[in-house]
């Protein structure tokens, strides 16, 4: 008979909530009672309240336990865990929990379901079928099977990837012999993932990294650059270690490296490590940051399509527009399409965060609504307490009541009401939050991680604390109010980028729409000096 | 007559720092020297090896990658994870991003800050513990959220901050 097999997440934020001890107690417990079971780490499933979440493989499916704390598992032991036995964490078959059936998981379809770093469990599963195939098409038909798709950039700003890649391919780098063919163009991946809210990124790297390196390999094979970096943030220990053990996997066994699958292209890959400055999310200062240099911001033009990474054409795409890829090749550029509504096609990632009931990451079509999200999915809030207001779209997102809920998923349908889907992350706050302190923050943030290049975001944000505070404390109000707006208005239009540019949403989004909460002496964030 | 000008002798380039961090820098420069753009991973290297980058440390990571002292400088206190003091034996990151301020992250930051005894990037006297603010751990959902050393933490009530610092306190 052959070992039963046990998962137990080895995503970061199942670690967080005790993963591994669950597990080594799972190990020790089928020892201590002589039962044959083999434990395989895998990502998440993205029902992060249920976390640890244990599965095991039955002949009706995968059964789900969760949350499993280690002191639960002798007594589910008892309940006869390993045949999915009754107990009050079991949550039936993974794949039929309403949260994780209703989902469309394209990009996101390997994780959770297989040992993220097992090159066979991957292949298995349908994975570098999408390389195959791309590997039979011209550069220009695998830029067109893109562009069909329509595809649009997942990391914030959703411009159409086929439009970016497309550039690259037709561009001429500086070859490094003149009038030779030998330019070197590249490929980079935008994982700083710096928006509070989102993990998809980070999620996406540890529970299924051939995905992204899939992707980034077919995105060179497109554009003709044989270099790519993955620009990833510090604050991801875990995703560090899961990509370079893929890196090296996929390079031994010849899917990386001087000849992909006996193709003759070449195609390697390297991680960089980001040092905590959320301005390195931005493409430009994120391609200094490679060079080695502090991270401000470029003028554009040129773009980094034409003038990239080391002054080179360069693709840079956000980790999910990179795991959006192999599907589409695997597929169909067709199929990818269908998903979705107006001129947002195919799936997001949404991730739901901060005080909700059941956190973690949705993907589904374009289309429904974010009222549907909170509730069908997310359940409410995990204190109990009304929703009073969401952020999407990380902290540059506005603040959205209750009245706009029923908005679509859709990047148009959001900036119609002033807001950004962003990246998909989705904060919730319950009704004791002080809009006040949250505008506040969103000052104080931007002071902090303003990369200094241009004065009214470099002073003005700091400006900015200092009118919210008065405005606070009731003196002259008016006055303040419409100073504050004033200095929205000129970090607007005054900006070079998003940081100092959208800064005002968070702020305005606060003051429009929940103006009782600035007419009190509110609780200053920074508790202490 | 012009006075007579004393042109101190350079002493070489990272010669003020102690051997043992002096092998740390150089061995951090020479596993990523040619990579392009090796700055960054250099600082990277010779803060997991030390904790920080001293700053005695910038004239011979300029000089070996022949940067100027100023670039190099510009970069360490340009990114907030490069730190220029020795920090104490645990680093702990506390989230103070919006997910985590949802669930409590404003409450914990003054209870860590009250029980520590110490600001952010503040050191405890005991040398035990250094306390750095951080902007999003990526573990949203389940906030608020901590880092001790490398090890997440989720759903970190003032109770739970307390054992857990107890905890590290108690392994090194
Ligand atoms: C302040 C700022 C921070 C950003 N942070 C990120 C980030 O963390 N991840 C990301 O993918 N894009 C981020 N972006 C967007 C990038 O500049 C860029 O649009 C993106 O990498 C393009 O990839 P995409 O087309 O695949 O979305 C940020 C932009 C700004 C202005
Ligand atoms: S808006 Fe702020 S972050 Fe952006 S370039 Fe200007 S100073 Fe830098
Ligand atoms: S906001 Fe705290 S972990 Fe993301």
């Amino acid at each position: 008979m052959s070992a039963i097999r046990i998962y137990v997440p080895c995503d970061a934020s199942a670690l967080a909530v005790g993963a591994d001890e669950t597990a080594a107690a799972i190990v020790a417990e089928a020892a201590f009672r002589g039962v044959d079971a083999r434990v395989i780490r895998n990502g998440t499933r993205g029902m992060l309240w249920l976390e640890p979440l244990v599965e095991v493989e039955t002949a009706a499916g995968r059964i789900a336990y969760g949350p499993v704390q280690a002191e639960d598992v002798a007594a589910l032991f008892d309940a006869d865990l390993v045949h999915g036995g009754a107990h009050e964490l079991n949550q039936g078959l993974t794949e039929e929990i309403p949260y994780f059936k209703r989902q469309q998981r394209l990009s996101f379809a390997r994780v959770g379901v297989i040992d993220p770093l097992d090159l066979d469990d991957y292949v298995a599963h349908d994975g570098y079928r999408g390389l195959d195939n791309a590997l039979l098409l011209e550069p220009g038909a695998i830029v067109m099977a893109v562009s069909e798709s329509g595809l649009r950039g997942r990391g914030g700003a959703a411009f159409p990837t086929g439009i970016k890649w497309k550039t690259v391919l037709d561009a001429h780098g500086a070859s490094a012999v003149h009038d030779t063919p030998s330019e070197q163009k590249y490929i980079v991946c935008n994982a700083d993932e710096g928006d509070s809210g989102t993990f998809s990124d980070r999620m996406l790297m540890e529970g299924d990294p051939y995905t992204l390196i899939e992707g980034m390999t077919i995105a060179g094979l497109a554009v003709g650059a044989t270099r790519g970096y993955i620009y990833l943030r510090c604050e991801y220990p875990h995703a560090h270690r899961a990509l370079n053990a893929a890196i090296a996997t996929a390079t031994a066994r010849g899917y990386l490296g001087g000849d992909i699958r006996g193709s003759g292209k070449r195609f390697d890959l390297e991680v960089r490590l980001g040092a905590g400055a959320y301005i390195c999310g931005e493409e430009t200062a994120l391609l200094e940051s490679i060079e080695g240099k502090r991270g401000q911001i470029r003028f554009k033009p040129p773009l980094p399509a034409i003038k990239g990474l080391f002054g080179q054409p360069t693709v840079i795409n956000n980790v999910i527009t990179f795991a959006s890829v192999p599907v589409i090749f695997e597929r169909g550029a067709a199929y990818y399409k269908n998903f979705g509504m107006g001129r947002s096609r195919g799936t997001l990632p949404m991730q739901l965060a901060g005080n909700i009931k059941q956190g973690g990451l949705v993907e589904i079509a374009f289309g429904m609504s974010l009222r549907e999200l909170l509730y069908d999915y997310g359940g409410g809030t995990i204190s109990g307490r009304p929703i009073r207001a969401v952020q999407v779209g990380g902290p540059l997102g506005a603040y959205m009541p209750e009245s706009t809920f029923d908005t679509p998923l859709d990047y148009e349908a959001f900036a119609a009401v002033k807001g950004m889907l962003g990246h998909g992350g989705i904060v919730v706050f319950d009704d004791t939050v002080d809009m006040a302190a949250q505008a506040r923050y969103a000052m104080e943030f931007c002071a902090i991680e303003s990369c200094g290049k241009c004065t009214p975001c470099r002073i003005g944000s700091t400006r900015g604390v200092e009118v919210i505070d008065r405005l606070c404390s009731g003196l002259d109000s008016p006055k303040q109010e419409a100073l504050l707006r004033d200095l929205c208005e000129t970090m607007t239009f005054g900006s070079l980028c998003a940081l100092g540019g959208l800064t005002p949403y968070p702020v305005l989004s606060a003051l429009d729409y929940f103006p009782e909460d600035f007419r009190k002496v509110p609780q200053p964030l920074q508790a202490a000096g | 007559m012009k006075a007579r000008r004393i042109i101190p002798i350079q002493p070489e380039p990272g010669s003020a720092l102690p051997p043992d961090e002096r092998a740390a820098v150089r061995a951090a420069i020479a596993a990523n020297k040619q990579r392009a753009g090796a700055l960054l991973p250099v600082l990277h290297g010779v803060q997991d090896a030390l904790g920080y980058v001293p700053k005695d440390a910038v004239a011979l990571v300029a000089y070996e990658l022949n940067l100027s002292r100023a670039e190099v400088h510009g970069v360490v206190t340009f990114y907030h994870y490069f730190r220029e003091h020795k920090p104490g034996r645990h680093v702990v990151q506390l989230c103070r991003a919006e997910a985590c301020q949802a669930v409590g992250a404003v409450a914990l930051e003054a209870h860590a800050k009250r029980s520590l005894g110490v600001d952010f990037h503040g050191t405890t006297a005991d040398g035990a513990v250094t306390l750095e603010p951080v902007y999003c751990l990526g573990n949203c959902a389940l906030g608020p959220s901590v880092m001790v050393g490398e090890k997440l933490q989720g759903r970190v009530t003032p109770q739970r901050f307390d054992k857990l610092l107890a905890q590290a306190r108690a392994t090194a």
